[in-house]
């Protein structure tokens, strides 16, 4: 153990907790604290990405599923990310690991669009 | 008894055009359109006879040529709303091949394929190999950039275009612009042409007499007809405004299979149906995709385009025409009655 730690570890627990608290980038600690769902499913329908807007944690993994009978790509505006062709039932997963918004779109057909929100 | 919905429908209904066509004479050539009723402008006034079996062919008398545009193929679909999708377009061969009169040549507005893959391109040239008219000329739709942004489109169909290729070519008068909308599509946007492309048609265009008929062929819709859908191309008043000098403009396209017509001054809109499956009309349904229809009826909603070229007329004769027509057998043999 090295000095400062002895030091620390001599102050009553209430004060400790205190300055856990306090410290710039601490978790808050509350009662129904759990990790956040590290994944995330977006379905392909009707020519749609559903839900449009998602928002997952940082190292998140984000899998679409076509769901229509006909083929879309996941793709992201950004150069980021890109699917190959995805005919009915087939999945594209990616994984983020930096935070931001990501705006994708289907290549195949523009007007369908999504975001995935990254924090 | 007097209507006010159809006073209403009157006053829309009149002569906008100045060119002796009022909305409900065209409307009412729309509906017999299917049924092998030609119709064509000559000198601005519309003149439409019916089509009779025995192959008088009056608009093809006298016709220096004719071709017919076929579209929407998607080679390599197999879903419920139709699953073989060759046959169908065995179907729409058989019947072109019936036409008394052979066309010079065919146009394939485009979605030839359903992946690009390079056996669905296999498929398709196989059975275009039996058609009358050998010639056919081709833009690429969206199903057929799948690969490497098109580049297995290019390669097969792509020799002597530019770009993502487009071309022009003449045929006996006739100018020909294949145009190529389904290239880098912008996120949130509909179909594209470009600047490159623009530059490209403004200067294939120059020098041209007026009186030339023009006919622009692309995949997408060139007008808008339903945004929600990217039915319509986002940059296509450029092109239009290039084309707007001359007499007969006449713009094919597909996209949406199902036949949509507009007039606008001297500018022709038609889109043709699809050989491998229908979809719905803007808005009637939840998205664009594949319609299912009883199997009785799929050939009645499929379908090819006839195009006659009349010289001393100012435009092209566009007759659309259902692989089988109601009542018809489903097996859909090309002998409805109402085609010559």
């Amino acid at each position: 153990m090295t000095k400062k730690t002895l030091w620390l570890a001599s102050l009553p627990a209430p004060v400790l907790i205190a300055m856990l608290l306090l410290f710039p980038g601490s978790r808050k600690l509350t009662a129904s604290d759990h990790p956040p769902s590290a994944n995330a499913d977006v379905k392909i329908d009707n020519f749609v990405f559903g839900p449009q807007t998602i928002t997952v944690p940082v190292g998140a993994t984000v899998t679409w599923t076509n769901h229509d009978d006909i083929p879309h790509t996941s793709v992201s505006t950004e150069g980021v990310f890109k699917s190959k062709v995805l005919d009915t039932d087939e999945k594209f997963s990616y994984t983020f690991t930096k935070a931001g918004t990501y705006s994708y779109y289907c290549t195949i057909h523009p007007k369908m669009t999504g975001q995935v929100i990254v924090q | 008894m007097p209507d006010k919905n159809q006073d209403l429908i009157d006053q829309k209904l009149q002569d906008l055009n100045n060119d002796g066509v009022d909305r409900r004479g065209f409307l009412k050539c729309m509906a017999w359109a299917g049924t092998g009723l030609v119709w064509t402008m000559s000198g601005g006034i519309p003149v439409s006879r019916a089509f009779a079996k025995s192959a008088n062919r009056s608009a093809a008398k006298g016709s220096d040529f004719t071709f017919v545009q076929i579209s929407d193929s998607h080679i390599g679909f197999s879903k419920p709303a139709n699953p073989d999708v060759t046959a169908t377009l065995q179907t729409a061969i058989n019947k072109i091949n019936a036409m008394p009169q052979k066309p010079d040549f065919i146009i394939h507005t485009g979605d030839l394929s359903q992946l690009s893959k390079p056996s669905e391109f296999d498929t398709l040239d196989q059975v275009l190999k039996g058609a009358s008219a050998k010639q056919v000329y081709f833009v690429p739709g969206e199903h057929d950039m799948l690969s490497d942004n098109g580049e297995q489109f290019l390669q097969r169909y792509g020799k002597g275009t530019k770009g993502s290729g487009w071309y022009s070519f003449d045929q006996k008068g006739v100018h020909f612009v294949g145009l190529v909308n389904v290239a880098n599509l912008k996120a949130g946007g509909m179909g594209s042409l470009g600047h490159e492309q623009l530059e490209w048609l403004e200067d294939d265009l120059k020098g041209r007499s007026a009186s030339t008929p023009i006919v622009l062929f692309a995949h997408i819709p060139l007008w808008t007809i339903y945004p929600d859908w990217g039915w319509g191309t986002d940059d296509s008043e450029q092109a239009l405004a290039y084309v707007k000098r001359f007499g007969s403009v006449t713009v094919l396209n597909g996209h949406i299979h199902q036949i949509m017509q507009k007039i606008e001054g001297k500018v022709s809109f038609h889109t043709a149906m699809s050989t491998a499956f229908p979809q719905p009309a803007p808005g009637t349904a939840p998205s664009a995709g594949p319609m299912k229809v009883p199997a009785e009826k799929l050939q009645q909603v499929l379908g090819i385009t006839d195009v006659n070229y009349v010289v001393s007329g100012r435009s092209l004769a566009i007759v659309d025409s259902p692989l089988a027509s109601a009542g018809a057998a489903a097996s859909g043999n090309g002998d409805s009655p109402e085609h010559s």
